[in-house]
C-alpha cells in the first residue's frame, strides 16, 4: 500500500481552480517532487497535505487513512517552510525542542535529543543563538532539523532552497538528498526550479493550471516529455510543428513544412498534426560532420549564438522559418573556431532524439 | 537657504509644543500665588497638593479608572486587531475603528443619553466603560499592525508541529505580538488617565478624576496647585511614553 494515497482532489478559490481533479500515490521513502510554474496549484496540494486547507473533493490518505478530517497537529507530517518559519523570539535548541515539548516528552529526553538534532545539522555550538543570528542555510539546517526531530511519516518541503545563493543551493541539495537516504523519510518537495527537481528527485509530478502533466521518474519526463508544456517547462526544448507522414511501431517519418522529412521514434497514425521536440544538446552541429551516421543530417547558416562559458548555444536556420538550437561544448576537441552569424553549418540527430508530441 | 527655514521652522514648532510646558512646569515652584512673576523656589504647592484631599481622591480615581479601563481595553483591543487580521470582514474595521474619529463630545454625549435611559447609575462604573470603550480601537489598530508584520508561516509552522490553535496562539502568536500588545496598553492608559470630554459627560456628581478636578479649580483661579499637579500628571504621561518607545521586538526576547 502506498504511504500516501491523493484522489481526485479538488480545491476551488472563488472562481480560480487552484487544484483540478489532481491523484497521486506516493510510496515509503520516496523523494517525490511536485514541480510547476507559479500559480499551478502545488503550493495549495501541499497545504492540504500538510491540513492547513481542506480539498472541496476527493480523498487523501496516509497509510490508506482519511487525512482530511485529522487537524494538521494530529497528522504525523511536518512542513519545512519557505520562509524557515524558525520562531525568531526562540532559540535554536528551543525551536528544535518545540515539536518534542508539543508531544509531551520529559526535559531530559528532549535535552538529548536537541542535542543530538544539533550535531547531525553540524550547528552543535549554535544552540543558545536566535534565528536571526544564523546565516541563511545555517536557518535552513535549522529548519530541517526541527521539522525530523519528531520523525513524521512524512516531510513537505515548500521551495526550501528558493530564498539561498545559487553556491549554496547546489551544496545544500546534496545534503538534501545524503540527509533523505540516511533517515529514510519520505520527502515531498514542492519547486519551480526544474533543474532542482531533476537533481533530486526520485519521481517528479509535472503541474499546470491545477493539474498533473506528467508524473514519471527525472529522466523519462527529460526524455520522454508527454505533451508540449512538459517539454517546454522542463529544461530548454526546439518545439517545431510536424505531421506524421509514415510510422513503423517504433520510428516514424514526420513531415516539416519547409525542411522535408524527419525521422523520430514512436508511431503515431499518418496525418496526425503535432509538434517534434529536441533537446539542443542531442543535436550535432559542425562546419562538416562526417558522413551520415545519424538518420537526420541537415545544412543550413548559423542565425545566432549565445556564448555561456561551458557551451555555446546555437541557433541554427536550417529552411525558411525552421529554427534548430544546438549546444556545443567548448571543450570539443579541435574545433577550430566558435562558428559565427551567417556560416555555413552542419546539424544532425539520431531519430530516438526527437519525440513526437501529439496535439 | 530652505535647509535653515526648515530647522527655523522645526525650531518654532518646537518652540511653540513645549514652551508652555515648561512655564507650568516652572511656575509650580514658584513662590507666588500668582502665575505672572519669578519670585523664588519653593516646594509649597506640592505640599498643598498632598493635603488636598479632593485632589488626591481625584488623583486616586484617575489611576483606578486608568489602570482598570487599559487593563480591559487592552484584552479587548486585543483580540479586536487579531480579528481584524484574521478575518476580512467588511463591518468589523468600521465598528472598531469609528470611535477613533467620532468628535469625543459626540461619543460623550451618546453616552450619557444611552447610560441614564438604561438607568445606570453615573460614577466611576461609568466613567471606566466609556473609557474601554473609546480606547479598544486604539489598542486594536496597534495589536493589527503588529500582526499584519508577523511571519503568517509562523502560526501555522506551530499547528504543524503538534500545537492546537490555542498553544500555538500563546506560545508563538502571543509572545511575538507582545510588543504591540503592551504599546497598545499603554496608549489606553495615556488617553484614559487625561480625558476630559467623555469623562465630564459620564462622570455625574460623585465622581471625579483629576482633569475634572484640574478644570473645576481654574474655574476659581489658577493657582500653582495647579501647575504642580499638571507637572506630576505630566512625569507620569512622560514616562509611559519613554517606556513605550523603547519596545521594541527584541526587547520582548530579554536582549
Amino acid at each position: 500500500m502506498a504511504l500516501l494515497e491523493i484522489r481526485n482532489i479538488v480545491r476551488r478559490f472563488g472562481d480560480f481552480t487552484a487544484v483540478d481533479g489532481v491523484s497521486m500515490s506516493i510510496e515509503s521513502g520516496e523523494f517525490f517532487t511536485l514541480l510547476g510554474p507559479s500559480g499551478c496549484g502545488k503550493t495549495t496540494l501541499l497545504r492540504m497535505i500538510a491540513g492547513f486547507d481542506s480539498p472541496q473533493a476527493g480523498e487523501i490518505l496516509l497509510d490508506g487513512k482519511d487525512l482530511v478530517s485529522v487537524a494538521p497537529e494530529k497528522r504525523p507530517i511536518h512542513t519545512v517552510f519557505q520562509s524557515y518559519a524558525l520562531f525568531p523570539h526562540m532559540t535554536v535548541a528551543e525551536n528544535i525542542a518545540f515539536p518534542l515539548r508539543m508531544r509531551g516528552m520529559g526535559k531530559d529526553e528532549i535535552g538529548a535529543k536537541v542535542k543530538a538534532s544539533l550535531e547531525d545539522v553540524r550547528l552543535a555550538d549554535r544552540g543558545g543563538r536566535y534565528p536571526d543570528e544564523l546565516s541563511g542555510g545555517q536557518r535552513q539546517r535549522v529548519a530541517l532539523a526541527r521539522a525530523l526531530v519528531n520523525r513524521p511519516r512524512l516531510l513537505l518541503l515548500d521551495e526550501p532552497l528558493a530564498a539561498l545563493d545559487m553556491k549554496l543551493r547546489e551544496q545544500m541539495q546534496i545534503e538534501l538528498i545524503n540527509l533523505q537516504r540516511e533517515v529514510g523519510i519520505t520527502f515531498i518537495y514542492v519547486t519551480h526550479d526544474q533543474t532542482e527537481a531533476l537533481a533530486l528527485s526520485g519521481r517528479i509530478a509535472v503541474m499546470n493550471a491545477g493539474r498533473v502533466e506528467q508524473l514519471d521518474e527525472p529522466s523519462k519526463i527529460y526524455d520522454s516529455p508527454k505533451n508540449r508544456f512538459v517539454a517546454d517547462f522542463i529544461g530548454t526544448c526546439n518545439l517545431i510543428d510536424a505531421e506524421v507522414a509514415a510510422s513503423g511501431d517504433e520510428k516514424m517519418v514526420l513531415e516539416i513544412k519547409g525542411l522535408g522529412e524527419v525521422m523520430a521514434k514512436g508511431k503515431g497514425e499518418p496525418g496526425t498534426r503535432g509538434t517534434l521536440a529536441l533537446r539542443p544538446e542531442k543535436v550535432r552541429i559542425g562546419s562538416h560532420l562526417s558522413p551520415e551516421t545519424e538518420e537526420n543530417h541537415f545544412k543550413g547558416t548559423v542565425h545566432d549564438f549565445l556564448y555561456m562559458g561551458d557551451v555555446t548555444v546555437y541557433i541554427v536556420e536550417v529552411a525558411e522559418g525552421v529554427h534548430v538550437e544546438a549546444l556545443l561544448p567548448n571543450s570539443a576537441a579541435g574545433r577550430p573556431r566558435i562558428l559565427a552569424a551567417g556560416d555555413p553549418v552542419e546539424i544532425s540527430w539520431r531519430y530516438d532524439a526527437g519525440t513526437f508530441l501529439h496535439e | 537657504m530652505s535647509r535653515k527655514i526648515l530647522a527655523a521652522s522645526g525650531i518654532a514648532v518646537y518652540v511653540f509644543l513645549y514652551l508652555p510646558l515648561l512655564i507650568v512646569v516652572a511656575y509650580s515652584f514658584n513662590n507666588s500665588k500668582l502665575n505672572a512673576e519669578w519670585v523664588g523656589f519653593t516646594w509649597h504647592w506640592y505640599k498643598v497638593l498632598l493635603e488636598d484631599d479632593a485632589m488626591l481622591k481625584a488623583a486616586g480615581n484617575s489611576l483606578f479608572i486608568a489602570l482598570t479601563a487599559s487593563a480591559v481595553s487592552t484584552i479587548l483591543g486585543t483580540m479586536a486587531g487579531y480579528a481584524l487580521y484574521r478575518y476580512k470582514l467588511k463591518l468589523l474595521p468600521v465598528l472598531v475603528m469609528a470611535p477613533l474619529a467620532i468628535p469625543e463630545i459626540l461619543v460623550g454625549v451618546s453616552l450619557l443619553i444611552f447610560y441614564v435611559s438604561i438607568n445606570l447609575t453615573l460614577g466611576l462604573g461609568s466613567i471606566i466603560l466609556s473609557h474601554i470603550a473609546f480606547c479598544v480601537g486604539f489598542v486594536a489598530i496597534v495589536v493589527r499592525s503588529r500582526l499584519s508584520g508577523m511571519d503568517e508561516s509562523l502560526p501555522e509552522a506551530a499547528r504543524d508541529l503538534g500545537a492546537t490553535p490555542w498553544v500555538a496562539f500563546r506560545l508563538v502568536t502571543l509572545p511575538l505580538i507582545m510588543p504591540g500588545i503592551i504599546a497598545g496598553a499603554l496608549l489606553a492608559f495615556t488617553l484614559s488617565i487625561d480625558d476630559f470630554v467623555i469623562t465630564f459627560f459620564t462622570a455625574g456628581v460623585g465622581a471625579s478624576t483629576l482633569p475634572l478636578q484640574i478644570y473645576s479649580m481654574i474655574k476659581i483661579a489658577v493657582t500653582p496647585e495647579v501647575n504642580a499637579i499638571s507637572t506630576l500628571l505630566m512625569l507620569v504621561t512622560l514616562f509611559i511614553i519613554v517606556v513605550a518607545s523603547r519596545i521594541s521586538p527584541d526587547s520582548i526576547r530579554g536582549k
